[in-house]
């Protein structure tokens, strides 16, 4: 079986997060890690691998240096990396990602494609769907287990009150949570390995795609304004005791009518 | 003209306050752009909730009963909801943003190759054009977003971005005629199974009382659970009370939870640390319970009570308590 794991690489959660003059996160200062929501999708997909062969092989769209995340995955067990990088890309939103990934994933003759549940920047969740649909494959969310038979898929999708058991078929494309598995940490060997497997660069020409339809000048959306979010007044402390205390919380939750 | 078409999530005929919420900010906003406000509701029940969508601003019902939309995943929403698109020609199209709701959006935004809008909090008509706002970052900034080439957007809308305020108007039905098959039927609904004590999801509560690792183990959690239900909201949580296994992972609030944009959030033994602060900051209102002065959260709350939460919480669930019996 062959697999894809879409990864992506995400700013470290505790940096402080900046735009651009022209409403673009800045990464150039931001230190980088594998987007934590992938690690499930990645997990997922060696965990496929080890019980019906085949290969696994994660895809990203990125800066050059995404590389570098890249190694993570391929120490936790992934078989090669193909990522899609390219300046005119810079800035591109949800459609344009979808095409460039969907471009780089036809190719590749690839039975199951997984996706984590959001990216920890953009945290839009709508890229698996989109993919979904460029490549016309029948879409599996917010998958909390899977199981493959032959070309038979079945899911349990997490539902707020329960779950759903849906069945497709293979080639699809699906998206995980979290309480899908508990993903690996690197071993020794694994890390060792990874430095001989081997990350295929793609840029637009490689795909196939016009540059005047990437990036921002190719994107659907647009970004006109952007404020950072004004300094936040100081609001009133209570240093009473507990039961007057409590009665200053209940007087201030009945001026803001949460109760009467 | 400019119609607005709304996508309505319902449980067998009940709208989710999420698609009022919607229809009522269609509403004005197809004032604004001289047009009419239609819904598409599909599965059993649908029909059932014009009277409802109705008194929350929609002109025009589309819907089918028919149980294969509930049947199949996702495409046959797809497919019902673009070949409306296809005749009524709208100006947007705004959908919850939920798990449904984003799939769709997604799906739908790929097909009419127009663009998606995520998590939208504000949405206007400026000079005919739809501007919707989004947070990102956790509340770092506030962006405005359109589509561009004259295009319509796919809006997701973010529970409790807009009031469900009565817009009474009497709504006409209009059967849809389309139905699931072939390739809308490849992803099979096969069974439902409900969980026990399943958690209302927090991110449509607009009450969350959130409990960290200052409750020190699961039961203090039954003392929040108190404190919600006199307030009709829900019980979120940080990760440090996930982690340790106190509550369970559906009700983590922060980055590797769910952003949650309630009225009121209270935060009870929670330092306030980044990740859980860019999940929640939004809220309209934030109150804090801590012993420790200096915690973070302080910085984001409206009001901040310095104290020990186990002498704090069950006196504020008393004191609610006695006022409502009043
Ligand atoms: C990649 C990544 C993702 C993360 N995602 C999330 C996320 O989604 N959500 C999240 O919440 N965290 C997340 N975290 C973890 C986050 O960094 C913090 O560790 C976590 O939020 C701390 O939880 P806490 O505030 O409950 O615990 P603590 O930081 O330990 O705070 C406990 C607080 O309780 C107070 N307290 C103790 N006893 C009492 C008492 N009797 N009365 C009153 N106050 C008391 C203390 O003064 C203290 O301020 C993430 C971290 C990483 C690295
Ligand atoms: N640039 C990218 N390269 C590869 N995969 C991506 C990229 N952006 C998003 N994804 C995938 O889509 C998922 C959802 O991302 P998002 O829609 O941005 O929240 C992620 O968990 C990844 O699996």
């Amino acid at each position: 079986m062959k697999i894809a794991v879409c990864v992506k690489q995400v700013p470290d959660t505790t940096a402080r997060k900046e735009l651009t003059d022209d409403f673009r996160l800045n990464r150039a200062s931001l230190d980088s890690v594998l987007n934590p929501f992938d690690e499930y999708a990645l997990e997922e997909g060696i965990r496929q691998k080890e019980a019906h062969e085949g290969e696994v092989a994660m895809v990203t769209m990125g800066p050059a240096s995404a590389e570098e995340t890249m190694r993570k995955g391929l120490a936790m067990g992934a078989d090669r990396g193909v990522l899609i990088t390219d300046s005119a890309l810079a800035g591109s939103d949800i459609w344009v990602t979808a095409t460039a990934l969907a471009a780089a994933l036809r190719s590749g003759g690839y039975d199951l494609i997984l996706c984590g549940q959001e990216s920890a920047d953009a945290r839009t969740g709508l890229l698996p769907g989109a993919l979904a649909e460029h490549l016309g494959l029948p879409f599996l969310s917010y998958v909390q287990k899977l199981d493959i038979e032959g070309s038979q898929l079945r899911v349990r999708r997490q539902l707020s009150g329960g779950y759903e058991v849906i069945s497709a078929n293979l080639p699809a494309v699906v998206m995980v949570v979290k309480a899908i598995n508990e993903p690996r940490y690197p071993s020794l060997k694994g890390i060792m390995a990874s430095k001989r497997k081997q990350v295929t660069k793609l840029d637009a020409g490689g795909l196939g795609l016009e540059p005047a339809s990437l990036g921002i000048a190719g994107s659907r959306t647009e970004v006109v304004a952007a404020t950072p979010r004004p300094a936040k007044e100081p609001g009133r402390m209570l240093t009473e005791p507990p039961s007057e205390a409590a009665k200053l919380i209940a007087d201030f939750l009945a001026e803001n009518k949460v109760i009467a | 003209m400019t119609d607005v078409l709304l996508y309505v999530e319902h449980e067998e005929g009940r709208p989710r306050r999420v698609s009022l919420e919607i229809s009522a900010k269609a509403a004005d906003l197809a004032a604004a752009a001289g047009g009419s406000v239609h819904a598409v509701a599909l599965g059993q029940g649908a029909t059932q909730t014009l009277d409802q969508l109705g008194q929350y601003g929609t002109d025009v019902l589309h819907a089918s009963d028919d149980e294969t939309f509930d049947q199949y995943l996702g495409d046959p929403l797809v497919g019902a909801v673009e070949s409306l698109i296809g005749s009524l020609q709208p100006g947007a199209i705004l959908l919850p943003y939920s798990q449904d709701g984003k799939d769709l959006a997604a799906r739908l935004a790929v097909r009419l190759q127009t663009g998606v809008i995520a998590n939208v909090i504000g949405l206007e008509v400026v000079d005919g054009r739809f501007e919707a706002t989004e947070t990102i970052f956790g509340g770092a900034y506030t962006t405005t977003v359109r589509v561009k080439n004259g295009r319509p957007p796919v809006v997701t809308i973010r529970p409790n971005a807009f009031r469900a305020e009565a817009r009474p108007k009497t709504a006409r039905l209009e059967e849809i005629s389309y139905r699931p098959e072939g390739e809308a039927t490849r992803a099979k609904r096969e069974e439902t199974v409900q969980e026990e004590g399943a958690p209302v999801p927090v991110d449509e509560a607009s009450i969350i009382v959130s409990g960290g690792r200052g409750l020190g183990g699961p039961e203090p959690f039954e003392m929040l659970q108190d404190l919600a239900d006199e307030l009709g909201g829900v019980v979120g949580a940080s990760r440090a009370a996930v982690d340790a296994g106190w509550i369970s992972y559906p009700h983590q609030v922060g980055q590797t939870g769910r952003t949650v944009k309630p009225q009121t959030y209270i935060a009870i033994g929670i330092s306030g640390a980044v990740q859980h602060r860019v999940g929640m900051q939004t809220a309209d209102t934030i109150i804090a319970i801590n012993k420790d002065p200096d915690a973070p959260i302080f910085q984001l709350a409206d009001l901040g009570a310095v104290g020990d939460l186990f002498q704090i919480v069950p006196a504020l669930t008393e004191e609610i308590r006695k006022r409502k019996a009043h």
